[in-house]
C-alpha cells in the first residue's frame, strides 16, 4: 500500500518528470531532481494518533520519505532529543529556546544518520551492491557504519585534512577511506565523475533526491516534539544548504497533509565566516551565490565552497521572514563552551556556529526576545575535539593527599560542607 | 575569429558528439546564438524562457563564472576559451 506515497522524482526548476531511479540531475536544463508525493493520499493516511504510535525513530513519517517498501536501514535513527534550554535561553536573551539534539543520533552522532538511513534504503531497494559518498566527515562516518550494518561495500572519499577523530570513526567500519588531497568541492566534482563511470549509489551524488529527504525528519520531530506546532523560529547550519531548505519543506508538508494547522514561521541560516557563501549572497540580497574556492574555518563539515542548495536556501530564509549570519573561529568556540555550559551538551564545530550565530540574530532584534526558537544541533562534540582542545584549561594535577586538595580548592568558590 | 567553446556530455548528442566546436561572436550572448544556429535547439538548453543562463549550467570565459563578469555581455576576443559547465550537485 505504500507504494502509491511517493510518486516520481521531479526537476526543481522546469517540473519534467522522471522515474524512481538512480538520476538526479534534470536531462533538459540540469536542475536538481526532487522527491515528489501524493499528499492527498498521504493527507487520508496518517494522523498525529497514527503517528505517535510508532516506534520511535525517524520512519514514524514513513508516508512522507521517498522509498517503496519497508524501510531497511536506520531502524533506531532519528527521534532525537529535543531539549528545552532554560539556561541558554537566559543566556542568550530569549524567552523559549529548544536545542533539538542531533549530537544523540544513532549510529554515528550526527544528522547524517538521517539522510543515509533514506539513501541506504532505496539503494537496497534499486539493487546496489556498493554503495559511496563525497563527505567533509560525519556523511562518511554514517555511510560507513551504516553500509557495515547492511552488509554492503563502502567507499567514502574526504578532503585529506580532515579531524583525526572523524577520519577514525570511518575508518573502524572496515569501509574505504579515500582522502583527496583538494577540498570538498573537488572531491564533490571527482565522486561525480566516478559516479558516471561506476555502477556505485553515491548517496550525496546520483542518490541525491532520497538522501536529502531524510533531513526533513528532523523538521517534523521538531514540530511533533514541541506538541505539534511550530517553532516560530529556527536556526540551522549551513554547508551545501540542504537540511535548511529540507527543513522549511517539512513545515510546509506537516501544514499541507494537516498535521499542523497553517503558521507562521522564520528560518534562520547559520554559517562559518571562513565558508560563507550563502550568507553572503542573502546580505547582499541575492540569491546568485559566489563560490569561495578556499574555504579557511575550523567548522571542516560546512566548508562547502559551491553550496548545492544555495539558491534554494536563500529563498526559504527569504521567503520565510528568515535571516542569515556567520560566525568566526573565535566566536564558534565561545558558542561550543556556551551550550556546553548551561545545557551540558557538546556540539561539534557546526553546533558552536549554530549558537554563534543564534547569538547575533537575536542580539540585534532578528529573533525578537518574546519568541520561541529552536537550535538545529547537528553532531557531536567529540568528533572535532581537536578544534577545541586548545581553548579548554588543563585537569590540575595533585598527589593522592586531602592537603594538596584542600590547598588547590582554598581559592574556589565552593567549600567543604562542615561535617 | 572562431572561438572555441567546450561543450559537456550531455549537450553532445546536438553537436554531433563534439567536445569543442568553433564559433564566431564578441560577446557570450552572440556565441550562444551563433551556437543555436549550428546546432539548433541546444540555446533553449542553456538560456531559460527568459532568456538567462540556466541557474544549474555555468559558462565560463577563460575559467571565469560569467555572472560574476558581464553575464551573457561579457565580451570574448580571439585567444578566449569558452566553457560549458552544469553544476555539480553534491554535499
Amino acid at each position: 500500500m505504500g507504494k502509491e506515497f511517493f510518486s516520481f522524482l521531479k526537476c526543481r526548476e522546469c517540473g519534467r518528470q522522471y522515474p524512481k531511479k538512480a538520476v538526479h540531475v534534470c536531462e533538459f536544463d540540469f536542475g536538481p531532481l526532487e522527491a515528489d508525493y501524493n499528499y492527498e493520499q498521504i493527507r487520508h493516511s496518517i494522523s498525529r494518533q497514527v503517528i505517535e504510535s510508532r516506534e520511535h525513530n525517524m520512519w514514524r513519517y514513513r508516508e512522507l520519505l521517498p522509498i517503496d517498501g519497508d524501510p531497511t536501514i536506520g531502524l533506531k535513527t532519528g527521534f532525537t532529543p529535543l531539549v528545552k534550554a532554560d539556561r541558554l535561553a537566559k543566556a542568550l536573551g530569549i524567552r523559549e529556546l529548544y536545542v533539538k539534539n542531533d549530537a544523540f543520533n544513532h549510529p554515528t552522532l550526527s544528522f547524517k544518520d538521517r539522510v543515509v538511513a533514506v539513501a541506504l534504503s532505496r539503494a537496497q531497494e534499486l539493487g546496489f551492491k556498493v554503495v559511496a559518498c563525497a563527505s567533509t566527515g560525519n556523511l562518511a562516518n554514517s555511510v560507513a557504519a551504516q553500509a557495515a550494518g547492511a552488509g554492503l561495500k563502502s567507499y567514502v572519499l574526504i578532503p585529506a585534512d580532515l579531524e583525526q577523530s572523524k577520519v577514525l570513526n570511518s575508518l573502524v567500519y572496515g569501509t574505504q577511506v579515500i582522502g583527496i588531497h583538494g577540498a570538498y568541492d573537488q572531491v564533490n566534482r571527482l565522486c561525480s565523475e566516478i559516479a558516471g563511470k561506476y555502477g556505485w549509489g553515491f548517496v550525496n551524488v546520483n542518490l541525491r533526491p532520497y538522501y536529502a529527504e531524510g533531513s526533513k525528519t528532523q523538521g517534523f520531530e521538531i514540530v511533533e516534539q514541541l506538541g505539534w506546532r511550530l517553532p516560530r523560529h529556527t536556526v540551522v547550519p549551513m554547508a551545501s544548504g540542504s537540511l535548511l531548505t529540507k527543513v522549511t519543506k517539512a513545515y510546509q508538508e506537516a501544514i499541507k497533509v494537516g498535521l499542523i494547522d497553517q503558521q507562521p514561521f522564520s528560518i534562520h541560516g547559520a554559517q562559518a565566516t571562513g565558508c560563507n557563501p550563502i550568507s553572503t549572497a542573502f546580505k547582499a540580497g541575492t540569491d546568485l551565490i559566489r563560490p569561495v574556492p578556499k574555504p579557511r574555518t575550523i567548522a571542516k563539515s560546512l566548508a562547502i565552497g559551491t553550496p548545492a542548495d544555495g539558491y534554494y536556501a536563500v529563498n526559504a530564509m527569504k521567503s520565510s521572514g528568515g535571516s542569515c549570519e556567520d560566525a568566526s573561529d573565535e566566536e564558534i568556540i565561545e558558542g561550543i563552551k556556551l551550550l556546553a555550559e548551561t545545557e551540558g551538551i557538546f556540539a561539534e564545530t557546526a553546533g558552536g556556529v549554530t549558537v554563534a550565530c543564534a547569538k547575533k540574530l537575536i542580539a540585534t532584534g532578528r529573533i525578537p526576545a518574546g519568541d520561541s526558537a529552536v537550535l538545529c544541533i547537528t553532531g557531536h562534540g567529540l568528533k572535532t575535539a581537536e578544534a577545541v582542545a586548545p581553548h579548554l584549561p588543563a585537569p590540575r594535577l595533585i598527589n593522592p593527599s586531602l592537603r594538596e586538595f584542600e590547598a588547590l580548592i582554598a581559592n574556589d568558590e565552593v567549600h567543604a560542607a562542615a561535617a | 575569429m572562431p572561438i572555441p567553446v567546450s561543450i559537456p556530455t550531455p549537450l553532445r548528442p546536438l553537436t554531433e558528439n563534439l567536445d569543442t566546436v568553433e564559433v564566431e561572436g564578441a560577446t557570450v550572448s552572440e556565441i550562444i546564438t551563433a551556437l543555436d544556429k549550428k546546432y539548433p535547439g541546444i540555446g533553449e538548453r542553456l538560456l531559460d524562457a527568459q532568456g538567462n543562463v540556466r541557474r544549474f549550467l555555468n559558462i565560463y570565459v577563460n575559467g571565469e563564472d560569467v555572472r560574476f563578469l558581464q553575464d551573457k555581455e561579457t565580451a570574448v576576443k580571439a585567444g578566449d576559451e569558452v566553457s560549458i559547465v552544469p553544476a555539480i550537485a553534491g554535499g
